[in-house]
């Protein structure tokens, strides 16, 4: 048991290093380091521009999207080189948050199921930033329940035509391209009636409209689809076959190691360290350190299940299902340390406006947009079955709609 | 990075678990839990046939020499097993204690009668009600006997010798504390058997009575040499609690699995299968932290402290919540005496208590990080 890099994963980790200290913007480091869930602004620039401009440093040099392979765009690199990056790469991985979806999601469904000529046209300004891409599949009557989404894509010719509409579209307002589920059937039951495409974003009869989210924020969006049409050639994966490819893309969503889970906890025990509560310090009060014992071990335990992750890859493993409690734990963690820290300031902790609330509104921040961390990317409830179905073996749910024409689903609960 | 065991050592793994598979069912569990035997000897004797009992003792002592991660391999054996042995007392308290401050001599005398399986040894720390401190310790030392009533002493009343921690100052330090070492076999204690939560481990009050003692380490060292043992114990039963929450969940989604009710398994349940999700969501977080701790033990390295704390955290919390659960998980029959759900659910509820409670390790913890944060 050791935490040593083998002699090769040392020289990469120097190489690395040094080219980020380098290259990086440091300018943005402190900002970046000081930011937090629900807060990832830059004070005096555009952090779209700034992520952007670093990505394409990067893949101009060779350190986009290290392990995917070199004609797209990649360095092929191990999964063990890709965690070492992003270790090394440190708050300067706050950048890459806006290419999460295209380079976790869409990206690795493109080198899937995607012709090679469009494989090597869209993957490297995919991999170098130029490009941005989102994925379309949650749509109003499809949260969950992905399967039951309802966007047409009907044939026409060489085209296919759709008409719809997605929901909780991360980025859409920024990007290029996506990757769409649509229903090509709907006679036959929900699961096999599906088809994957991916299209260009500015196609004519495409309209983002932004959500404006619980925090006051907007980071995702509605897509309307009105006769849009996609030609058949950027259909990924066989006609009805859409489920397949889009558990493929899922898969590879949840199989990021080594990307870290916001918790809050730093955030909070650097807080209680020097917070004067009415009887002395907040870090001398057994209240306070009981909670923030129990948050530590999560924190930490996290910390070390996603260590054992990376180890097992750098033996050449799988790593086994472990990680997959990162976000069900972090997720309603974030949202329990920021309540109880705005606790921890009484009354003034209703103060929320940066200028005249505790640490510019930090924690204020965080309450606000933790509800969507317990939700997006699969729910805490999704997560869970997937742990007892997947991991501990259980059955799955019982499906009424299962082997039911789409068609013939019922769609309302009431009246 | 290597942050898992070696093969060698999850090879040792399997064959504890094969071992104590055989050696050590639920059946021999309940001989004790029904107070046939104070332990079991039987098994005692073939874990140190196995070489268990000194898997981290040097060979010089009698010892296998191998070390802490296969003590700690071996601990998760015995805590998915429910082991009804002095181990941690003898293992992971006295020998400890030894291996951190005992003479040549003392070490000569003591750890091969512990590798061996002649010796069961503990910690007299506790006297009543109150956590790991300097100032809950009364019992006195002076011109070489102690007097004094400790209690809890975990296995006490099979001991054979005990570290006993005692007051020889009274300068409100950490100093005022030194540790001795006493043959419970020569006389001069009373020891009285204490009914408690968990019958598959003794627990005892030991009253001294101008009892003759040896002292183990320099005078005024002890509070310092108890912290160690208390954070390489702290280590260890977290693995043995990691091993008996891993254990608890697999009984609960094995009957999940099994029982049909409403016409269907209630694994299929979401208000069960969430349950038994959460479980192993905390059986994996602790078993993480004690992996840290494990390499932190075994390495010495100065995160010790912290890693310990939280490993002992973590893993109390797994194990409870696992326990508690797989009753819950079994309904009425998990409460009934005839299924073994409630001996993992005593077990984990006297462990979480044994090295001081959860609230003062969350204590200690917090301490810690604020120590090496300053630092």
């Amino acid at each position: 048991m050791n935490f040593d890099d083998t002699p090769q994963e040392a020289e990469f980790r120097a190489t690395a290093r040094a080219w980020i200290a380098a290259n990086a913007p440091k300018q943005y480091e402190e900002e970046l380091r000081k930011s937090s869930l629900g807060r990832t602004q830059l004070k005096n620039a555009n952090i779209l521009e700034v992520a952007k401009a670093w990505q394409k440093k990067k893949a101009d040099a060779g350190w986009a999207c290290l392990h995917w392979p070199k004609e797209y765009g990649g360095r092929g690199s191990s999964p063990i080189e890709r965690v070492i990056w992003q270790q090394e790469e440190g708050p300067f991985g706050q950048l890459s948050r806006m290419f999460i979806i295209g380079h976790g999601m869409c990206g690795p469904t493109m080198m899937a199921f995607a012709r090679e000529e469009h494989k090597r046209a869209y993957l490297p300004p995919l991999a170098s930033g130029e490009k941005v891409w989102c994925q379309l599949f949650s749509e109003p009557a499809g949260g969950s329940d992905v399967a039951g989404l309802r966007t047409r894509a009907e044939k026409d010719g060489d085209e296919w035509v759709i008409n719809g509409q997605k929901i909780w579209t991360s980025g859409a307002h920024y990007s290029d391209y996506g990757i769409l589920l649509t229903r090509t059937d709907p006679t036959v039951p929900k699961h096999k009636g599906l088809t994957m495409f991916f299209l260009d974003m500015k196609s004519p009869g495409v309209e983002v409209r932004p959500i404006k989210q619980a925090s006051g924020a907007s980071d995702f969006n509605e897509v309307y689809f009105t006769n849009v049409r996609i030609p058949d050639h950027q259909r990924l994966g066989e006609v009805g076959d859409g489920w397949n490819v889009s558990l493929t893309t899922l898969m590879n969503e949840r199989s990021a190691i080594g990307a870290a889970v916001s918790t809050g906890f730093p955030e909070l025990f650097e807080y209680c360290s020097s917070l004067m509560l009415d009887d002395g310090p907040a870090i001398e009060d057994r209240a306070v350190r009981a909670k923030l014992a129990s948050w530590a071990v999560k924190a930490s335990g996290l910390r070390y299940t996603s260590m054992r992750a990376i180890s097992a890859l750098s033996k050449g493993e799988r790593p086994g299902p472990e990680n997959s409690i990162g976000k069900l734990v972090a997720g309603s963690m974030i949202q329990d340390v920021a309540t109880y820290a705005l606790d921890l300031q009484g009354a003034a902790g209703v103060i929320s406006g940066p200028e005249d609330s505790e640490l510019a509104g930090r924690f204020q921040a965080m309450l606000l947009r933790a509800p969507g961390t317990r939700v997006e990317g699969g729910t805490d409830e999704i997560m869970r079955n997937i742990i007892a179905e997947r991991v501990l073996g259980l059955p799955g749910d019982i499906r009424v709609d299962k082997d039911v024409p789409f068609n013939k689903i019922p769609t309302k609960g009431r009246g | 990075m290597n942050f898992d065991f070696s093969d060698d050592q999850k090879q040792l793994r399997d064959q504890a678990r094969k071992f104590l598979t055989e050696k050590c069912p639920p059946k021999a569990v309940r001989m004790v839990l029904d107070g046939k035997a104070p332990y079991d000897k039987e098994l005692w004797k073939s874990l140190a046939e196995m070489g268990f009992l000194g898997v981290a003792i040097p060979e010089d002592f009698g010892g296998a020499g191998a070390g802490h991660l296969e003590l700690c391999v071996i601990a998760e054996e015995m805590g998915r097993a429910n082991a009804p042995v002095p181990f941690s007392s003898t293992v992971y308290l006295a020998a400890e204690a030894l291996l951190i401050a005992g003479s040549d001599a003392q070490k000569k005398k003591w750890l091969p009668a512990i590798a061996s399986g002649e010796a069961i040894g503990t910690l007299a720390l506790f006297e009543g009600k109150g956590n790991p401190s300097p100032k809950n310790v009364k019992l006195t030392a002076a011109n070489g006997v102690l007097n004094g009533v400790k209690k809890p002493v975990p296995d006490g009343a099979i001991a054979d010798f005990a570290v006993v921690a005692a007051r020889t100052g009274s300068s409100g330090r950490d100093g005022d504390i030194s540790l001795f070492i006493v043959d419970l076999k020569d006389g001069g204690v009373e020891v009285k058997s204490l009914t408690n939560l968990d019958p598959t481990r003794g627990q005892a009050e030991i009253t001294f009575r101008d009892c003759k003692a040896e002292p183990l380490g320099a005078a005024g060292e002890g509070w310092s040499i108890l912290t160690q043992v208390l954070d390489r114990a702290a280590v260890l039963c977290a693995f043995e609690q990691v091993g008996g929450s891993d254990r608890a969940l697999e009984m609960g989604r094995d009957y999940a699995l099994d029982r049909i009710a409403f016409g269907r398994q209630i694994g299929s349940f979401q208000a069960v299968k969430h349950m038994l999700a959460d479980m192993y969501v905390s059986a994996t977080l602790a078993r993480s932290n004690s992996y840290y701790g494990a390499w932190a033990l075994s390495t010495n390295a100065s995160e010790l402290p912290e890693a310990a704390a939280a490993a002992r955290i973590s893993a109390t919390q797994a194990f409870q919540h696992c326990a508690k659960n797989n009753i819950q998980v079994h309904g009425g029959m998990g409460f009934t005496w005839e299924f073994d759900c409630h001996m993992y659910y005593r077990r984990a509820n006297a462990m979480a208590l044994g090295l001081g409670s959860l609230s003062y390790w969350e204590d200690q913890l917090i301490d810690r990080m604020r120590k090496k944060n300053a630092a």
